[in-house]
C-alpha cells in the first residue's frame, strides 16, 4: 500500500526470559507515513517486542533493522537520538520533575536536530494547562498522554506508542487518533499496540496479529476479524496469562 | 533556563561564605567553625549523589578518608606543598571513585552496604600495621610541617564554594534535569535522550571529588590524626542526617541540615549527651514519620520554589 521502503524491519525476532521465549520469531516491517497495529491477546509479547526494538532488552535472536543498519542491542538513549521513541504500557514520567521539565528533558538530551517548540507541543497535547505540575499529580491517562509528549519531543522517526487509548474518554479517544494519524500525515511511522479495537480500525493501515510471541496474520483490520485463525486466538483456545 | 531565579541561588551560598569568612575574627572556637564548613561541604557533597541520583553511599566516610590519606601522603613522601597535596586528596577519592564504579550496578540498600564494606575496606588498608612505612598504618600520621591553621581555615571555605557552585550548576542546569529523570526513571531517562551511565558516573565522582577534597582540607587543617577519625564512620552518618533532615536536592535543605542539626550538636552534644541523643533521636523519628523529604518539603510541596 505504500511505495516507500520500509523504514524499520523486524526479522524473526526472539527474546527469552529464562526458559520462556516472550518473542519467538517475529516479522513485520513499517514504512514512514503508516500506522501499523499490532494486536493480540494479554501476554502474546506486544510490549517485549516494542521493549526490544526500543532498547530496552538485546534481542536473543533475529534481527531489528533501522534505515537499512542492524540496531538490535543499541542503546536505548543512542536510538532515541536517531529517531526511535516510545510510550509505556504503564506510564513512567519523571515523577518529582514538572511536565514542561519532563519534555525539556527529551528536548535536550534526545533530539539530534533543532528544537522543538515545547509550547506548542503541550498546547497540541492538551497539557499547556499542566505545564507547571508535578507529573505526580497527573492522573494516568494524563501521565500516558506526557509519555506520548516526551517521545514527540525527541523528534521520532519510528514511534511505538502502547495502550495509550485505555482511560481516555470516548472524545478523548477520537482527538488522539486524529493526532497520531497527523504525525502519519507528516511522514513518522507509527507501531501502535492497543487493545481497543474501535481505536485500531481508527488509526492504523493494516495490523500485526500476534499470539504466543510470533505473528500469524498480516493485512487490514478488516480482513483480519473475518480471519478463522483471528477468531480461533481471540475467541478460545487462546493461551492467556 | 530559569536565569531569574539564579540570584537567590548565588546569593544564599554568598552569605553562608561570608558569616563562616568573618567567623573566626568574632569567635574563639576556630576548630568548631571549621567542622561546620567541613560538614557544610560534606552535605552537598553527599546531595549531589544522593539528592540528584537516588545513590545513598553509607560509606561515603570513604571518600573523605581517602583524600585525607591522599593529602599525608603527598606531604610526607613527596614532600608536597599544601596544595598540591590538597589536589592529591582530591585525585585519590577519584581514583577511589572508579575503582567503585561497578557499585553503581547495585541498587538501594545492597548499593549503601556495598559502599560501606567499601569504605571499611579502604580502612582496614591504611591502618594495617604492615603498611607503617607508607601510611604509618594505626598510629596516625602527623604534618606538622605544614600545619597552618587559618590557610587551611579559608581554603575549606574555598572547597565549601566548590561545593556550593557544583549544587547551584546542578540545581539550574540541563544536566542537573537529567540527572533527576535518571533518578525517578532510569528507563524513561533512556529514552529521552539521556545516557543514564554517563549521568550516574559524573554526578558519582562529583560527589566524590568533594568528600576527597574536604578530607585533604581537614588533615591539613588538624595535622595529626589517626585511621579511625579518617573514616570515622560517624562522618557518614553525620552528613547522611543533615542532608535528609533538611532535604536532598536542593541547596538549602542540606545547609540548614547542619546549621541546625550540628547546631544542636555543638551546643548540648558535647556537654549533656544525654539529652543531645533524646532530642537528636526525637528530631529524626519526627522527621521521617512527619517530612520524609526534609524540612524544605514544608515550602517545596506548596509549590514554593527553594534555592
Ligand atoms: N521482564 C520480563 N521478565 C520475565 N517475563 C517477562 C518479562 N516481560 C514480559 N514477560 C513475559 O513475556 C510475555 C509477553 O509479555 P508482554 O508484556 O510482551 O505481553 P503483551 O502482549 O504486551 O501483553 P498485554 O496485552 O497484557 O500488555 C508474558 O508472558 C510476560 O509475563
Ligand atoms: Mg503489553
Amino acid at each position: 500500500m505504500s511505495p516507500e521502503p520500509p523504514l524499520l524491519v523486524v526479522e524473526g525476532l526472539v527474546k527469552r526470559f529464562g526458559g520462556f521465549r516472550a518473542l519467538d520469531g517475529v516479522t513485520f516491517h513499517l514504512a514512514p507515513g503508516e500506522v501499523l497495529g499490532l494486536v493480540g491477546p494479554n501476554g502474546s509479547g506486544k510490549t517485549t517486542c516494542i521493549n526490544v526494538i526500543s532498547g530496552l532488552y538485546p534481542p536473543d535472536g533475529g534481527r531489528v533493522t533501522y534505515q537499512g543498519r542492524a540496531i538490535g542491542g543499541i542503546a536505548s538513549h543512542a536510538l532515541a537520538r536517531r529517531g526511535i521513541n516510545r510510550t509505556f504500557q504503564s506510564p513512567k514520567p519523571f515523577l518529582s520533575l514538572s511536565v514542561r521539565e519532563n519534555v525539556t528533558v527529551a528536548a535536550t538530551y534526545g533530539n539530534a536536530g533543532p528544537a522543538p517548540d515545547l509550547d506548542a507541543l503541550l498546547a497540541s497535547l492538551e497539557l499547556d494547562t499542566l505545564a507547571d505540575r508535578p507529573a505526580g499529580e497527573l492522573n494516568s491517562a494524563q501521565q500516558k498522554t506526557l509519555d506520548l509528549a516526551r517521545a514527540l519531543a525527541t523528534g521520532p522517526r519510528v514511534l511505538l506508542v502502547d495502550e495509550l487509548a485505555a482511560g481516555l474518554n470516548p472524545a478523548e479517544l477520537g482527538r488522539m487518533a486524529d493526532r497520531l494519524r497527523a504525525l502519519a500525515g507528516a511522514g513518522m511511522a507509527l507501531l501502535v499496540v492497543e487493545h481497543l479495537m474501535g481505536f485500531i480500525d481508527k488509526v492504523t493501515d493494516r495490523v500485526v496479529v500476534m499470539n504466543a510471541g510470533r505473528e500469524f496474520f498480516e493485512g487490514t483490520l478488516a480482513t483480519a476479524i473475518k480471519d478463522p485463525e483471528v477468531i480461533r486466538v481471540f475467541l478460545g483456545g487462546a493461551p492467556h496469562d | 533556563m530559569r536565569k531569574r531565579t539564579l540570584l537567590p541561588d548565588l546569593a544564599l551560598p554568598a552569605l553562608v561564605l561570608i558569616a563562616f569568612a568573618i567567623g573566626p575574627y568574632v569567635y574563639s572556637n576556630e576548630l568548631m567553625l571549621f567542622n561546620f564548613v567541613m560538614f557544610l561541604a560534606l552535605a552537598q557533597g553527599l546531595n549531589i549523589v544522593y539528592g540528584f541520583t537516588g545513590y545513598l553511599p553509607f560509606g561515603y566516610v570513604g571518600f573523605y578518608g581517602a583524600g585525607a590519606y591522599g593529602f599525608a601522603l603527598a606531604v610526607m613522601h613527596l614532600h608536597a606543598p599544601p596544595l598540591v597535596a590538597l589536589a592529591a586528596g582530591g585525585a585519590a577519592a577519584l581514583v577511589l571513585a572508579v575503582v567503585l564504579l561497578p557499585l553503581l550496578r547495585l541498587s538501594g540498600a545492597y548499593f549503601a552496604i556495598a559502599s560501606l564494606a567499601a569504605a571499611q575496606a579502604v580502612y582496614e588498608v591504611v591502618s594495617n600495621p604492615a603498611l607503617e612505612n607508607v601510611t604509618k598504618g594505626p598510629y596516625g600520621v602527623s604534618l606538622s610541617a605544614v600545619f597552618a591553621p587559618r590557610f587551611s581555615y579559608d581554603v575549606g571555605l574555598g572547597v565549601l564554594a566548590f561545593a556550593f557552585l557544583l549544587v547551584v550548576w546542578l540545581r539550574n542546569s540541563r544536566f542537573g534535569l537529567a540527572l533527576q529523570a535518571i533518578r525517578d526513571d532510569p528507563v524513561s531517562a533512556g529514552m529521552a535522550g539521556v545516557s543514564v551511565v554517563r549521568g550516574r558516573t559524573i554526578a558519582w565522582l562529583l560527589s566524590a571529588l568533594v568528600a576527597g577534597l574536604v578530607g585533604a582540607t581537614f588533615a591539613w587543617h588538624i595535622s595529626v590524626f589517626y585511621p579511625d577519625t579518617a573514616f570515622d564512620l560517624g562522618v557518614s552518618i553525620f552528613a547522611t542526617v543533615f542532608v535528609l533532615f533538611g532535604g536532598a536536592t536542593t541547596l538549602t535543605g542540606p545547609l540548614l541540615g547542619v546549621l541546625i542539626l550540628y547546631g544542636v550538636y555543638n551546643a548540648i552534644g558535647i556537654t549533656v549527651p544525654q539529652y543531645f541523643q533524646f532530642i537528636y533521636g526525637a528530631l529524626i523519628v519526627g522527621l521521617v514519620l512527619f517530612l520524609p523529604n526534609g524540612l524544605v518539603s514544608l515550602l517545596t510541596t506548596r509549590g514554593i520554589r527553594v534555592p
